[in-house]
């Protein structure tokens, strides 16, 4: 019997011995390695849904009419110039001559007329059809009652030349052109093989990296692309793109030394990291709203206006900015973000006074509105599920408690939460708008257009202002527009403003050429890692 | 045996028929749908999306859309991962899944195998104690802990391993991914192994081998291990089935390729096809898995047959 042990320490001891430690092989050259947030649905830009991280690896492996530089800063792309005619409905676009697609084509006109009609055309479904509606007939075309080839868009000049028809003057079209619907397509082969165009081993490019490996839901490689315009100015070999969905591991990894950055990392660990890396943790305003929306349907007690006042007063945004979120947000009284340039943001009235005051007036007006301790306010309170939201979600509750208000919180995933948002099935509910091109208009819109308007709040003289500046094409007229609608929406309370995002980025500091920005896009033309 | 093996394969086609029809529909059933998110679209562009995915026909047109298409093989177009096929993913990820999870299954059974022997036959002595603590433990602490804290020990303070990542298989980026996979599956063999091979000690044919005046080791090679591997085998049935379907934790930790990431985040994205897709491919193999069981049985077990 004694002999049988050793035979079986042996066993046991073998199998643990198998899986002694291997050496690493070391990183090969300039490579950058990104951990974005999930997986692109697509490398076609018509078929991705509208994820940051999306547009982070579209950013780098195709170019646009026009281009952002290190600073987030609007540049020349393939386009050399654009002018605007004088009726400011007609957008003419200068394409440079030494625009290639990474196959060796030239890069033409006709290539954006393909991209543009091919997001418009309701086939498509593409998630940025909605962003073509200042262009002529882009909405009938992609409601199915135009043809596609009647969209507003032609080239000219023998494919040396984009002109673009607008509806009515439109004062930010130009700046939604950095959204991945006006890249170009290679229409020669999208000829080929359809569909099935952007497959990893047909894909062709015109950005400064083209894709070559894709590994779904674990690495997506790509090189340096030598036949883009700029190449010599590229000084990375190639960026790899990996999905890391859980950001505690994405973390593990950039310390361990096997991803460069990691994109959004969770405000959590804001802390820790700026205690442990500092040198690698960047944070920045960005271009994000975080609100609680206010249900203003009828039959919703948020339908008085006197209680959506009093709630937005009695929340501390410096307690969830400051403590909650350890300082890694900063907290807001407005619907447009600082960042938004040209802009200055319009407070709601009322936030800028002392707690005790807000919160005495909060009292006086949930009495107004009919609310007391007999007869106490009862809300239900949604957001989507996170550990984040669920923090701030308690805190507003507690803040809310002392006024008699009586919370009860639901959490639900994130599809279930917009959908119920948007059939107004909520009272009041945790919202947001990050915003991927630098205007304020792209922020008021939510309380003017139909979708992400989940509150069904209205305002005639709102949407007056705002159908004017989108037509106003004088600079600072426009502004003061805008400003105007901001200071009408808010002063009615459809929303809680509760803090501006902030881009948390994690940078290896060897990295050289990053700038932070309120757009939070760090094209990787312009960055280097030297070795 | 043969008879018996066509008979249970005819079998799993009603139990999979019926799988993948509840399924379908309480995917359906589930509130929101694969295009809610926090940019809302236009209705238009929505009902866009929902034409180009045959969604805006009626349910049983698109039941039947499904199984038509299933029976040729095609799982359909994931909506998530628009520029791969269901089919593609499930190829691309499942022997990821299947090596790794062998890889977990092979190193519990030869660890836990031997650890839960030794604890039987050293019943109630200081090994034993330790062998069953140690199991405890491997048990009690889930993978989601296991996992984090291997990836911070080995990839990053000591640095032997990388921390995550796939590398094409490479063997340094399976390491610690089929350790953490590992150790919930020693523990649950050791502890299973252990009790059956002490019941197994002291049933009667034991007795009478010792009897005869067969050595201990004989009796415990030819005897006793056989008999005592039974409860091990039929939990390993579903176990291995589970393990090779991959696990959404470890492949999410580590950033592995495998599809135990598809079933979860299918289901989160509303990703009908995908979630279909897992569900009928997970199905067959724990049909598979459990046949395969049921045979190796009457080959451990002579008392069992399954000859009529």
């Amino acid at each position: 019997m004694t002999r049988l042990y050793p035979m079986m320490a042996t066993a046991a001891l073998l199998g643990a011995l198998s899986l002694a430690p291997v050496a690493i092989e070391a990183a090969a050259a300039a490579t950058l390695k990104v951990g974005i947030s999930s997986d692109p649905a697509s490398l076609d830009p018509g078929r991705i849904t509208g994820g940051v991280w999306e547009e982070d690896v579209l950013r780098d492996i195709y170019e646009g009419l026009i281009s952002i530089d290190a600073g987030g800063r609007i540049i020349p792309g393939v386009a050399e110039s654009w002018q605007l005619a004088d009726d400011g409905t007609t957008w003419t676009f200068e394409l440079r001559d030494d625009a290639q697609w990474s196959d060796g084509e030239p890069v033409t006109a006709e290539d954006f007329v393909r991209a543009l009609r091919y997001h418009a055309n309701p086939q498509t479904a593409s998630n940025y059809a909605h962003r073509l509606y200042p262009i002529v007939n882009a909405e009938a075309i992609t409601r199915g009652d135009k043809p596609v080839d009647s969209l507003g868009v032609e080239s000219r000049n023998d494919g040396h030349t984009l002109v673009i028809h607008l509806n009515e003057p439109t004062a930010y079209f130009l700046k939604t052109l950095v959204l991945p619907f006006g890249y170009p397509l290679p229409k020669h082969v999208m000829a080929q093989y359809g569909k099935a165009w952007s497959d990893i081993d047909h894909i062709v490019t015109n950005g400064p990296f083209k894709p070559v490996k894709w590994v779904s839901n674990t690495e997506l490689e790509t090189v340096k692309n030598p036949r883009f315009h700029a190449a010599e100015q590229v000084s990375l070999d190639g960026v790899d793109f990996y999905p890391l969905e859980d950001k505690s591991a994405a973390i593990t990894r950039f310390r361990a030394g096997e991803v460069d950055v990691v994109r959004d990392f969770p405000a959590a660990r804001y802390q820790w990291l700026k205690d442990n890396l500092p040198e690698a943790v960047h944070v920045a305003p960005s271009l994000g709203s975080y609100y609680y929306v206010f249900n203003t349907r009828k039959g919703t007690p948020t339908a008085d206006r006197r209680v959506r006042r009093a709630l937005s007063l009695a929340i501390n945004r410096e307690v969830i900015a400051d403590k909650l979120l350890d300082g890694a947000v900063e907290p807001s009284r407005a619907l447009v973000p600082g960042g938004v340039s040209h802009y200055t943001p319009q407070p709601q009235p009322g936030l800028d006074e002392p707690m005790p005051a807000r919160m005495q007036k909060a009292r006086q007006l949930l009495q107004q509105a009919g609310y007391g301790p007999e007869h106490p306010l009862e809300l239900t309170l949604r957001y989507n599920a996170g550990t984040e939201h669920q923090r701030i979600a308690v805190a507003v509750a507690a803040m809310w408690k002392p006024l008699g208000v009586e919370i009860t919180q639901r959490s639900s995933e994130a599809n279930v939460h917009y959908a119920d948002l948007m059939q107004g099935d909520f009272q009041v509910a945790r919202a947001a708008w990050i915003s991927s091109y630098d205007d304020a208009q792209n922020f008021l819109q939510l309380l003017s257009a139909e979708t992400n308007n989940y509150g069904a709040w209205h305002s005639d003289e709102y949407s007056r202002l705002m159908a004017r500046s989108d037509r106003e094409q004088d600079r600072e007229q426009r502004r003061a527009l805008l400003e105007q609608a901001e200071r009408v929406g808010l002063a009615d309370y459809p929303l809680a403003p509760i803090y501006i995002y902030a881009s948390r980025n994690l940078v290896n500091p060897a990295i050289e050429g990053w700038q932070d920005n309120a757009l939070d896009m760090h094209p990787s033309r312009w960055l280097s890692l030297p070795q | 045996m043969l008879t018996y093996t066509a008979k249970r394969l005819a079998m799993a086609i009603p139990t999979l028929l019926i799988v993948i029809t509840v399924s379908f529909f309480l995917m359906r059933v589930a509130p929101g749908g694969p295009f809610d998110g926090e940019r809302q679209l236009p209705p238009e562009i929505e009902n866009n999306l929902r034409a180009a995915y045959h969604l805006d026909e009626p349910l049983p047109m698109q039941y039947l859309r499904y199984m038509g298409n299933l029976l040729q093989g095609d799982f359909g177009p994931s909506f998530k991962y628009k520029d791969f096929s269901v089919t593609q993913l499930i190829l691309q990820g499942f022997p990821v899944s299947l090596e790794l999870g062998g890889l977990a299954i092979g190193l519990a059974l030869i660890i836990g195998l031997p650890l839960g022997v030794i604890a039987a036959l050293r019943r109630n002595s200081t090994v034993d104690y330790m062998v069953m603590g140690i199991a405890l433990g491997g048990i009690a602490v889930p993978n989601f802990v296991i996992a984090p804290i291997l990836a911070l020990v080995f990839g990053v303070l000591l640095a032997w391993l990388p921390a995550g990542g796939w590398n094409g298989g490479a063997l340094p980026n399976l390491v610690l991914p089929v350790i953490a996979l590992a150790i919930q599956q020693i523990a649950y063999i050791a502890r299973m192994m252990r009790a059956s091979m002490i019941e197994t000690l002291g049933s009667h044919f034991i007795r009478t081998a010792r009897a005869k005046g067969l050595s201990e080791r004989q009796v415990i090679w030819r005897h006793a291990l056989r008999p005592s591997m039974l409860p091990v085998i039929s939990y390993l049935g579903p176990a291995i089935a589970g393990i090779i379907t991959g696990s959404v934790v470890i492949e999410q930790i580590f950033g592995l390729p495998g599809i135990g990431r598809y079933f979860v985040q299918g289901a989160l994205n509303r990703d009908y096809t995908l979630v279909m897709g897992t569900v009928v491919f997970y199905g067959v193999l724990i049909v598979l898995m459990n046949l395969v069981v049921d045979l190796l049985y009457s080959a451990l077990d002579p008392q069992i047959r399954y000859d009529d």
